[in-house]
């Protein structure tokens, strides 16, 4: 779909694309939600992140989170970008820009699209620390 | 029948690898088999959720595992 724009990428992610994507002379109201990688994690310093995917269905799935989306809000475009691979702090692993022409239509979006990401994508990150390392919410 | 699954995130340590021949009887759901691989592999059962995806996306419990079909497990996700 022309207004959807779905990305699984080892490269560094440049909110720029995403901006440039989802702009339109019709749309006022542009949200993007930005993931940097934190330098901590409950007190625990975390060293860098490594991300894996399964990557056609994580696309599909960021597919539909896009096309339902657009079905449960007044939004126009979504873009959906995820980075696998190793990350150090305060590299992005996900943006997520919303254009409606109305500001309430695309937060609300672009907050239903990065929750349901997290529920739902079949991506997996692990945090190394100085002394260990740790699969991401596998654990109780 | 013989499947070969694939496992990713902390499945893949559980189960020492990225893909296994597992058996399933003909016939089990989904349900089934991931009951029956949690008494296979105990540390399994000890995850938050596992669930698993066939042919790319995720089928309903009752769903037939078939022959042919892609089965991929999916611990807890953690994308974002």
């Amino acid at each position: 779909m022309e207004n959807i724009d779905i990305r699984i990428t080892q490269e560094t992610l440049l909110l720029a694309d995403c901006q440039a994507f989802i702009a339109a002379d019709n749309l006022g109201g542009l949200v993007h939600f930005v993931g940097t990688v934190r330098n901590q994690t409950k007190g625990r310093k975390v060293l860098y992140l490594d991300f894996e995917g399964y990557e056609p269905m994580a696309m599909k799935e960021m597919q539909k989170i896009a096309e339902e989306a657009m079905i449960k809000f007044k939004v126009e475009k979504i873009a959906i970008y995820h980075r696998l691979g190793k990350l150090e702090i305060g590299e992005i692993p996900v943006i997520i820009g919303v254009a409606a022409a109305h500001r309430n239509a695309a937060f609300a979006a672009c907050q239903y699209a990065i929750d349901t990401l997290k529920h739902t994508v079949p991506i997996w990150k692990k945090e190394y620390f100085e002394d260990g390392e740790v699969w991401v919410s596998a654990t109780p | 029948m013989k499947i070969n699954i694939r496992c990713f995130g902390i499945t893949k340590d559980i189960l020492g690898g990225f893909t296994h021949e597992i058996s399933v009887n003909e016939g089990e759901t989904v349900a089934q088999f991931l009951k029956s691989l949690q008494i296979q592999y105990p540390t399994l059962a000890e995850l938050p959720s596992l669930n698993i995806a066939i042919n790319e996306a995720y089928p309903e419990t009752d769903y037939i595992i078939q022959a042919h079909d892609e089965v991929v497990l999916i611990p807890p996700v953690s994308g974002g």
